[in-house]
């Protein structure tokens, strides 16, 4: 998968960054991947002699919120120069090329690093007509099928790639599905969240440098060591749930002493993802912290998964009006049911026959 | 299917389903109950005990003399299984959101812990019950299916909601859609078998005080 040019750690000197600097990105690395600290030299040794690896990055049913994300979350840090060392041969939002030249780039880069480049896929693919999403009159189905072909490994990121995400969202008018819905003979990882955190794109990178393979997944194709808790289990504000201290509006003093939000809808208890530890911004704040519940946006489904304003534990469907449909029913059929008892004590009454002690004897 | 997908079908259609049975079966066995009537009673009343009813409803809560030491794994299991699982039920702060879900009406709950300890104790109390009903031959005797399908039904959603509070097993996700669909199998059979005592032991109680009362055997 390398391609001609400087290695990362060439790279990174030039710009300014130090061995010190560099080690502590490592270091940083294998302890939120959960890798023992003896791996941090192999990490380091992997990194800095990688070449640049060929990245394809394609978009399809997006927002392109995940590239916001991904490259603007904040000005340069190691994460984002190691993310602007790739060589990102194909992506439509960054590259200057347009036309006809952005297409023969695309078509460039799988010749060359045939086998070898990652694709890189944001975003969900329509089955339901082709015309619903194209790039360069090529359907997302076919020009996912046509470059996953080449690829040593597809990574899903956002959540409309990993699990369909919004375009997939009930009535999915264009029969939207995920990449691992179409790409079955490759590894397919998936780093949902929308839009995912940065750290954990270049901790799979780096994985992927270091080891040439991609990190343990989990039963939904997210790496473990990002995704093996929930943000309930990791936030700080968990004693308060404990305590059952919570805040019971936006505004109130529970919400300004930062009280838990679980009463306000906060989905952490059922969402697996790393907000907690490694946060946002560069460890400034995640949604938690800033006072709004986490919505569960790296779950499958989680658009269609009740209100975000809603506790875990509430009701998310009709059940009021079906209590009071139940209500009307239980009372026509228990009157039913009173009128059959009444005519049947009735029927008894007046079917009752008396007997006397001289009928018997007739009868004997 | 996800456990966040069998999650939101537990919250949301499953729970409706459950709701509707539950809510059509209780008014259907009140007024199967209540309609049936009892014969007029043509003796007069014996008006020695007047609000035999009400003290009943009270006394049949309390161990008559000489049966809490005759009996203590009954007495003792059954208050701490009942106290456990009320608060356990009622004083849980999401249980207390569902109810604000479902009517508006809400109260202070309890710290996690008390909670948590509350349901241990309901769950240990409902196999030390069992292993009495086991081995007792009376108990035996009178036991039937139907008691011992209620007593899994009573016992799943303690022990689903425990394990899904410690994150046991299985992940939180699942254990919780498998706690509240273990919820909708109680709410469903509920007021079909003996567990229908939850909406019916006082109206009984009241009953069997009342009617005594008349017969000037008040308690």
């Amino acid at each position: 998968m390398a391609i001609d040019g400087p290695t990362i750690a060439e790279v990174l000197r030039q710009q300014g960054i130090s061995r010190r600097g560099f080690l502590k990105f490592c270091a940083t690395t294998a302890s939120l991947m959960a890798l023992p600290p003896s791996m941090v030299p192999a990490i380091a040794a992997a990194l800095e002699n990688a070449r640049r690896p060929s990245v394809i990055w394609l978009s399809f049913q997006e927002c392109t919120g995940c590239t916001e994300s991904l490259t603007r979350s904040h000005s340069p840090s190691i994460e984002a120069l190691i993310l602007e060392q790739i060589s990102l041969d194909y992506h439509h939002t960054l590259q200057a090329a347009s036309g006809t030249a952005a297409e023969a780039a695309r078509k460039a880069a799988m010749q060359e690093n045939a086998g070898k480049y990652l694709l890189v896929v944001d975003g969900s693919i329509p089955l339901g007509n082709a015309g619903f999403s194209t790039i360069a009159g090529i359907s997302n189905l076919d020009m996912l099928k046509e470059t996953a072909a080449g690829a040593a490994a597809v990574i899903a990121v956002g959540t409309c790639a990993a699990y369909g995400g919004i375009p997939a969202a009930q009535p999915n008018p264009t029969g939207a599905v995920p990449v691992s819905a179409i790409i079955k003979d490759k590894p397919v990882l998936n780093v949902p969240g929308c839009p995912p955190i940065p750290v954990v794109i270049t901790g799979v990178l780096a994985h992927f440098l270091t080891f040439g393979s991609l990190p343990e997944l989990d039963a939904l194709g997210r790496p473990k060591t990002f995704y093996g808790e929930t943000i309930h289990d990791r936030c700080y504000r968990r004693p308060f749930y404990d305590q059952g201290k919570f805040a019971e509006t936006f505004d109130d003093e529970g919400a300004r002493k930062g009280w838990c939000l679980f009463k306000l809808g906060c989905k952490g208890p059922v969402t697996y993802n790393a907000c907690a530890t490694t946060k946002w911004n560069q460890g400034v704040s995640f949604p938690i912290q800033s006072g709004h519940g986490c919505i569960g946006c790296s779950e499958p489904g989680f658009w269609d998964a009740g209100p975000f304003y809603k506790a875990l534990s509430m009701p998310i469907g009709p059940a009021k009006a079906a209590v009071g449909a139940a209500v009307v029913a239980g009372l026509a059929a228990g009157s039913a049911v009173a009128l059959r008892n009444r005519s049947a004590k009735k029927s008894a009454q007046a079917a009752h026959q008396k007997v006397t002690v001289a009928d018997l004897e007739k009868s004997k | 299917m996800s456990a966040l997908e069998l999650l939101t079908w537990a919250r949301g259609t499953g729970l409706s389903l459950a709701l509707v049975i539950f809510v059509f079966g209780i008014l259907l066995r009140l007024f199967e109950i209540f309609s049936l009537g009892r014969k007029a009673d043509l003796s007069r009343a014996r008006d020695t005990s007047p609000g035999s009813g009400w003290r009943t409803i009270v006394r049949r809560s309390l161990p008559p003399p000489g049966l809490f030491k005759r009996s203590p794994v009954t007495y003792i299991g059954g208050y701490v299984f009942h106290i456990g699982f009320a608060i356990t039920l009622l004083f849980f702060v999401p249980h207390i959101e569902l109810v604000r879900g479902l009517t508006g009406l809400s109260w202070p709950g309890l710290p996690m812990q008390v909670v948590d300890i509350a349901a241990v104790a309901a769950i240990l109390a409902l196999f030390v019950v069992l292993a009495s009903r086991l081995t007792n031959p009376v108990k035996r005797f009178l036991s039937g299916a139907q008691d011992y399908f209620a007593w899994l039904l009573t016992l799943l959603p303690l022990l689903t909601g425990y394990l899904a509070f410690h994150h046991v097993i299985v992940d939180y996700t699942l254990m919780l859609a498998l706690h509240i669909l273990s919820v909708e199998l109680l709410l469903v059979a509920l007021p079909f078998t003996k567990l229908f005592h939850t909406v019916s032991v006082f109206v009984s109680r009241w009953y069997n005080g009342d009617i005594f009362g008349r017969k000037g055997v008040a308690s």
